[in-house]
């Protein structure tokens, strides 16, 4: 074999699909089946999910911070419930698609203020832009249904085929496909030349720069792409629940992320899909036993796992599950590396 | 004889404090010429100006003829203006391959791509391999780069500038660090340096300046005090005073 086509099968490799990814997708599937009684909260994990793989676009993949992404989940929201509310689109996917474009507008303008300065100013540059759009949305409450929220929305059937029914068996469908089309279309950039170029920023901005990068068109790009999936997010929320209160830009919602993303780890794409289910089912658990202390629980979860160490709990968990993986497939066969393991 | 970059009344001050004093540097097209100076002289300032880190507070850099002062970093780089670090600035978590790849890829205007898959384009493929086997990195490819040896890190860092291909490298304290076993090979990859790159080298290591240098620019407080070819720069009495007596005692 030539050294060169040793580095095109080496650069390849990264983006091969692994057994363990193709299982995640089937038991995502097949949760549809096996819990037919929990199509509500399950599309609440999709929704927090997808929201969760905008965040880890840019924080995982380009190192951007972010305090406010609540900012573009509702965005999205207002957008895809105003767009069904006036009957300005009622084709629900089309008015999705609408909606993530708004938020990517808005996204494009804000990355201009995000992009400069360090870790502490974004933070509180994206924290300023959520705070703000929430006055907005309360200020112009002849549009937004201020504190109430908008009223009596009816979302028409999706492509005109599958009307929203009362147990959420469509939209968990329509969260499902939604999740994996843009989860396949994030997979696709992160292991794509441009992708590279994001890590490379995150690692070391000043070589970035000092082989040829245009570092700040590169978290433009990102974080423009980043604010369209926190849109549909959103609209998403919006769509299947007909709901769209003021509590979508909450300071809340953009924190709950950041700890979703950190649960699940940074910089894999599963790492928002695995923190949001955890999240939620901690979310859960903890309401059951506990429905007024909840968040001491999750608070000290989080506590737990920072001072254990993440990389340490997914070796733990992941113990298991790879060793059944490499008796099928081989010794080389793994389900998952923690970030730090990764190539 | 072309002059391939050039600064003319170069100036820079931080608050009240001059570090570049009206500098003004050529270096000819092809030439291994080196920048020598005591500690805080201001040789990192000038690689600074040079590569665009810092803005000038007065005076022109020019890279074969054109004005490259107001030019952003990326930009000077695709100029055909590179740099190695002294102290490695790597990609931690990327791969020597990865590295370089990207380094490549920018070159060739796919570096924006997000829709092909890496390691697709044959171009791409072939120039990262011929720069990984002349440095000795083709073994290590696939890993990590923090977990490299010193004396490997030190060569990605030589390497990855040269995927840039640079008409000027400059070169900064190329074996600043790097264990003796390591170093031979380090030296080697410098004088291996294609002849057509003019090397701008910046350095604290009288052997390896008298070595591969054929002219020597000594700066001191942020002014040049002395430009020429080694014996002459090694016979000034300036230089033994202010810079190599110093030598002698560190």
């Amino acid at each position: 074999m030539t050294a060169a086509s040793d580095v095109s099968s080496h650069a390849i490799a990264r983006a091969r699909w692994r057994p363990a990814e193709i299982a995640f997708w089937i038991l995502a599937l097949s949760c549809a089946f096996l819990f037919p009684s929990r199509y509500l909260i399950m599309t609440d994990i999709l929704r927090l999910a997808l929201f969760t793989l905008s965040l880890d676009l840019i924080l995982g993949y380009a190192g951007i911070v972010s305090l406010g992404h609540a900012a573009f989940f509702g965005v999205g929201a207002y957008s895809a419930g105003l767009l069904a509310l006036h009957g300005i689109i009622n084709e629900p996917v089309i008015a999705l698609v609408a909606a993530g474009l708004v938020a990517m507008v808005l996204g494009f303008l804000t990355s201009f203020l995000v992009i400069r300065g360090v870790d502490l100013t974004r933070l509180m540059v994206t924290l300023g832009i959520a705070l703000l759009l929430e006055a907005l949305a309360e200020r112009f409450s002849n549009i937004t249904g201020g504190t109430d929220g908008l009223q009596g929305i009816e979302m028409q059937p999706i492509l005109g085929l599958f009307a929203f029914d009362m147990f959420g068996k469509t939209g968990f469908f329509y969260s499902l496909i939604v999740l994996f089309l843009l989860f396949l279309l994030a997979r696709r950039i992160v292991n794509s030349p441009f992708g590279l170029s994001l890590r490379a920023i995150k690692n070391n901005p000043l070589r970035a720069s000092a082989i040829g990068v245009p570092v700040n068109r590169r978290l433009i790009a990102i974080y423009t792409i980043a604010a369209f999936y926190a849109g549909i997010a959103g609209a998403l929320f919006t769509q299947t629940t007909a709901l769209a209160s003021l509590d979508v830009f909450a300071f809340e919602r953009s924190a709950d992320l950041m700890l979703v993303l950190v649960i699940g780890g940074t910089g894999y794409l599963y790492g928002g899909l695995i923190g949001a289910v955890v999240f939620k089912m901690l979310q859960e658990l903890f309401q059951t036993i506990t429905p007024q202390y909840w968040l001491f629980w999750i608070g000290l979860v989080l506590v737990v796992m920072v001072l254990v160490g993440r990389e340490r709990i997914h070796r733990w968990v992941l113990w298991v599950p790879n060793l059944v993986i490499r008796q099928l497939f081989g010794r080389k066969a793994v389900v998952a590396v923690p970030e730090s393991d990764a190539p | 004889m072309t002059i391939a970059l050039e600064t003319r009344g170069l100036e820079k001050s931080f608050g009240g404090l001059r570090v570049t004093r009206d500098l003004s540097l050529k270096v000819e097209q092809g030439a291994r010429h080196a920048l020598i100076g005591p500690n805080g002289a201001g040789k990192t300032t000038v690689i600074n100006l040079l590569t665009g880190v810092l803005k000038p507070n007065a005076g022109r850099i020019l890279l074969e003829g054109n004005d490259i002062t107001d030019l952003p970093v990326h930009k000077r780089v695709l100029r055909g203006l590179s740099r190695t670090f002294q102290i490695n600035q790597l990609y931690a978590d990327l791969t020597p391959l990865e590295t370089v790849g990207l380094a490549v890829s920018e070159r060739l205007g796919g570096g924006g791509d997000w829709w092909r898959r890496m390691g697709t384009r044959d171009d791409v493929n072939q120039e990262v391999a011929e720069t990984l086997g002349r440095f000795h990195l083709l073994d290590v490819m696939n890993e990590r780069t923090a977990t490299l040896p010193y004396g490997k890190q030190r060569l990605l860092e030589i390497a990855v500038a040269i995927a840039t291909r640079p008409r000027v490298l400059l070169l900064d304290e190329p074996a600043a660090g790097v264990p003796e076993s390591e170093r031979h090979d380090i030296l080697a990859a410098v004088a291996a340096l294609p002849r057509d790159v003019t090397v701008l080298l910046i350095e604290h290591d009288m052997d390896l300046v008298f070595s591969f240098a054929d002219r020597i620019s000594v700066l001191v407080n942020g002014a040049m005090l002395v430009e020429g070819p080694p014996d002459e720069v090694a016979r000034d009495p300036q230089v033994k005073a202010v810079y190599l007596g110093e030598a002698a005692h560190a």
